[in-house]
């Protein structure tokens, strides 16, 4: 026996997926890395912290009640089985099967496979930062990160914090830490309140953003929260941990403007400048990419590699609503074509236009929150760039104008600067800044590290079950193989 | 790699170089490959003398590019699992030892003090002191540098330029013409598509090979360390799927794991089964490793000649015409004799070695 | 008010865990870094070349800044790892793994 449909990712893109599919007979296995339904949106305090109002850090909490009754219920008839705790590596499509590897356990070592005839992707994205001095200091993190560490363990990083980068989540992520009972000194946003107004007819076309966002303005006011709008984070001080900010406006050409810097004293700054898909495992299967716009689809969430799907921020980045939207939609095409159909458009025309209205809304926003133009010019040459490999941005220069290379990849191959543990995820976009080299997704084939222990193991072929692991007598001793081989390295 | 070493020792000799690559540097097999620089893989004959010179020309260079080129000079230990394996690694090194290479017999008891995370129970091994490793990519770019060639990268040879009377006067790009009495094809696994551009055939072919990276780690693997059947064979022209294990630390930290190889022309999809073979291949050489972690995997095609022997020379074909490639899976260590003697030959001198088993034309001949 | 104010949070009992030896206090359902946040720890982490100190940075698995050792394990993910009862947390230096 093997599942219908693995869907990867329980975020709003993946439950609503593996709800439209469950409702209409498909078999689902939900596999998901966290411990818990929602994804990063709807991130939900652990079960042990007892939270009795877990709303008060979340808005469209009613969306979220309907998406976990709605799953619970299909667990409770056995249409969906949920993998929590389970972080795929790798998705492999051979002979018309595709096969999910993950790994589980609390240290990640326990190999789980399943197979399956449709998997959909909804592994959303991740937060990009682009490098300033000091932007290693521990109490430096993403605004995501510290919305997550809120959100899912009821833990702030400090006591007195700046918001600052640019894009949409800056502003609930001010609003989290400040009800949380953390002092934010300041949001500072490299976008200006004029790019919109220039683009208000479009931004007005999705009333309930803009309500959202005055909600949070008004919270961030309650708390008595600074915003500095076209200012920007030249550095961040400190000797071990973040201690001050150096904090700037910006000219209208986009480079701070003399005499108007000014230190804040802070222990925490959380920082962001818009967010990147996850590609990898679409991009180890073959399918394309749409530069680092995400995994191309179609008008049914498709990928171009038959059997795979795509929705949420993978394929884009535009919130939780339209990932809603998308992963309906996939979910019905799924259920639709495993069954042999050609599916009706029509059935999910709401959830089209309002996938249309907010890619729009959302490719405005994209181009009004950017980082201020000339950010480069504040990355001094001794500051570190890739943090795992710890090369400074003077080294990435040097492979430039030095060593003749061109593109990201020769950059990485001179320096290793993208080389380490996060595989450039964290880094690409400022070395591409830096070094003027187009940026391109990510693209790894193990989408996380792997044990080579478990690598060495074929999964076993238990024909009784569609989720599958080893079992220990497969591990092969050492014995020798006598290849006739030109056997060079 | 080669066409680097080439430029380097052809500018040395005082020659006017251009370098012109369609990619970047060190886009091609240089920065797919481990940084092999290898004696203890090739028995005794041309390439071995090849390697020898190479080796000596590598340590010269290490004086003043080591440190940037992460130049080890670290040794490679072949162990043998099985008594069989044992005689024939044995035979092999006691040839190589003939032809001037240093192979230290190492019984099985001593593998520790080598090796102390390998696997307890295999019958003996040979280390090999003068097996070395660089970076490639850096080596190669560096190697650039030092030469103060003209670079011309993102440039792609589109035709090689002949007199009336067939000889070589430089080559078409497709941004402007580039005249030179003397043109070397150091197109590594394209090769054969630059020898096409002037008229003759070289057979030079793709053999894949996938390299798996771990997480960073401290020294735990000392030399480059394989098993005896990597090098038990010789000659095979299969294109299927082969993996013995080859496992080495780096300079930065991760180990490399090797080493696959496969004719499935230039194709650049993943492939878990040799992700798979290659990391059983090594946890069964060192049990260590079955709790690190890969991080990456990356591919490269090495570029391979039927006799797996590379063509070193000019082409009697073309007048002007000189072959730097099919070096297969030992380009980065055999490209500073290539590059040297290439260089003595661009000079009109006697090459230090002789060429006549790397003939580029010695496949014409076979078919004549 | 604090977060667990503010989700009016009635946790679970909270147990001990070490940090380089010292004691200190987790509720279930925290990860390592949680824990360690809680406590006014920042950075549990030096780094390979540099020796300098490095802690949460993205929050969800992806950046692997928050390398830890926990129970003689290198190189886990502290905003990812599950904290348990009597777990022993060390900074992790460098590649994490004994030479």
């Amino acid at each position: 026996m093997r599942t219908d449909l693995v869907v990867i990712g329980a975020g709003p893109a993946g439950l609503a997926a593996s709800l439209a599919a469950a409702t209409r007979g498909v078999r689902v296995v939900l596999v998901d890395a966290a411990p818990a339904a929602g994804g990063q949106f709807y991130r939900q305090p652990a079960p042990g912290l007892g939270a009795r109002r877990p709303g008060a850090l979340h808005h469209q909490w009613r969306t979220w009640t309907r998406l976990r009754e709605g799953l619970d219920r299909h667990i409770a008839t056995g249409r969906i089985t949920h993998l929590p705790d389970h972080h795929v590596w790798s998705v492999e499509k051979a002979s018309g099967c595709l096969t999910v590897h993950a790994l589980s356990g609390p240290e990640q070592e326990q190999p789980v496979t399943v197979r399956a005839a449709a998997v959909l992707l909804a592994t959303g994205g991740y937060e990009r930062v682009l490098p300033f001095p000091g932007w290693t200091l521990p109490g430096v993190l993403t605004a995501g990160g510290a919305q997550a560490m809120l959100k899912g363990t009821l833990v702030v990083p400090g006591r007195r914090a700046v918001v600052a980068g640019t894009g949409p989540l800056l502003l609930p992520v001010a609003a989290g830490l400040a009800a949380a009972g953390v002092a934010v000194a300041a949001l500072v946003e490299s976008a200006g309140p004029g790019g919109f107004a220039r683009h208000a007819g479009a931004l007005a076309a999705q009333p309930g953003k803009a309500v959202e966002a005055a909600l949070y303005a008004a919270r961030l006011l309650r708390h008595g929260v600074r915003i500095l709008p076209r200012h920007t984070v030249v550095a961040a001080h400190g000797d071990d941990r973040v201690e001050e900010v150096t904090v700037a406006a910006l000219d209208s050409g986009g480079r701070p403007r003399p005499g108007t810097a000014r230190r804040i004293p802070c222990d925490t700054l959380a920082v962001g400048h818009g967010m990147l898909p996850h590609t990898d495992l679409a991009d180890a299967l073959g399918c394309r990419i749409d530069g680092v716009v995400g995994v191309a689809v179609d008008d049914e969430q498709r990928a171009d590699v038959p059997g795979v799907w795509a929705a949420g921020e993978t394929t884009g980045i535009g919130g939780a609503a339209l990932a809603l939207a998308e992963g309906h939609i996939a979910g019905r095409s799924i259920a639709a074509r495993l069954s042999g159909a050609a599916p009706d458009p029509q059935e999910w025309e709401r959830a089209a236009q309002s996938r249309a209205a907010l890619r729009r809304f959302f490719s405005v926003l994209d181009r009004l929150c950017t980082p201020p133009v000339h950010w480069t010019e504040q990355v001094t040459d001794d500051t570190v760039v890739c943090r795992c490999e710890e090369v400074r941005a003077g080294t990435v220069r040097e492979a430039v104008e030095q060593l003749g290379a061109g593109d990201l990849r020769t950059v990485k191959l001179l320096t290793r600067a993208g080389m380490g543990w996060c595989q450039g995820r964290m880094c690409a976009p400022g070395i591409a800044g830096i070094t003027g080299c187009p940026q391109t997704a990510s693209r790894s084939p193990f989408a996380r590290p792997v044990p080579l222990g478990v690598l060495a193991r074929e999964p076993q072929n238990d024909p009784r079950s569609p989720v599958e692991s080893p079992a220990e007598e497969n591990v092969r001793q050492y014995n020798v193989t006598h290849h006739r081989g030109g056997d060079r390295p | 790699m080669v066409g680097a070493a080439c430029a380097l020792y052809a500018a040395r000799a005082g020659l006017d170089v251009a370098l012109v690559d369609r990619g970047p540097v060190a886009g091609g097999t240089t920065g797919a490959g481990e940084g092999n620089l290898l004696v203890s893989d090739k028995g005794p004959g041309p390439e071995l003398e090849l390697a020898l010179l190479s080796s000596r020309l590598w340590d010269e260079l290490a004086g003043e590019l080591g440190r940037a080129i992460e130049y080890e000079p670290k040794g490679g230990v072949v162990v043998a699992p099985t008594p069989e394996g044992l005689t024939a690694l044995k035979d092999l090194a006691a040839g190589q030892r003939a032809a001037g290479v240093e192979a230290v017999d190492v019984p099985a008891d001593r593998l520790p003090d080598l090796e102390p995370h390998l696997v307890p129970g295999l019958t003996g091994g040979v280390l090999y002191p003068q097996d070395s490793q660089v970076m490639p990519a850096l080596a190669a770019a560096r190697l650039v540098r030092a030469s103060r060639a003209r670079l011309l990268t993102g440039r792609a040879v589109t035709g090689v330029l002949r007199t009336r009377q067939g000889a070589v006067r430089g080559v078409r790009t497709d941004q402007g013409d580039l005249h030179a009495p003397a043109v070397v094809n150091a197109a590594g696994t394209w090769g054969g598509d630059v020898a096409a551009l002037a008229g003759v055939t070289l057979p030079v072919l793709p053999r894949r090979g996938f390299v798996l990276v771990t997480e960073p780690l401290p020294p735990l693997v000392r030399h480059k360390v394989y098993a005896a059947d990597y090098v038990a064979d010789v000659a095979s022209d299969s294109a299927a799927l082969q993996t013995s294990p080859v496992v080495e630390g780096t300079a930065a930290g991760p180990v490399l794991i090797g080493a696959s190889r496969e004719r499935v022309g230039f194709d650049r999809s993943f492939s878990l089964p040799v992700a798979r073979a290659l990391a059983a291949g090594a946890t069964r050489l060192f049990p260590y490793l079955g709790r690190v972690r890969a991080m990456r995997t990356y591919l490269g095609f090495r570029p391979y000649m039927p006799d797996h022997l590379p063509a070193v020379g000019p082409d009697p074909r073309v007048p002007g015409l000189y072959h730097a490639c099919g070096h297969e899976g030992a380009g980065i260590g055999l490209s500073t004799g290539t590059g040297h003697l290439i260089a003595q030959l661009l000079c009109g001198g006697e090459p230090e070695l002789d060429l006549a088993p790397f003939r580029p034309d010695r496949f014409e001949q076979e078919a004549a | 008010m604090n977060p667990l104010e503010l989700t009016r949070a009635r946790p679970e009992p909270a147990f001990t865990v070490t940090f380089d030896g010292r004691e200190v206090e987790a509720l279930p359902g925290w990860t390592v870094a949680a824990a360690l946040w809680a406590a006014g720890i920042t950075s549990w982490r030096t780094t390979r070349r540099d020796g300098r100190p490095r802690g949460i940075f993205c929050g969800i698995g992806v950046c692997f800044d928050c390398l830890v050792t926990v129970n003689d394990r290198p190189n886990q993910r502290a905003c990812l790892v599950p904290v348990r009862p009597g777990d022993v947390i060390r900074t992790q230096e460098g590649t994490g793994h004994a030479d």
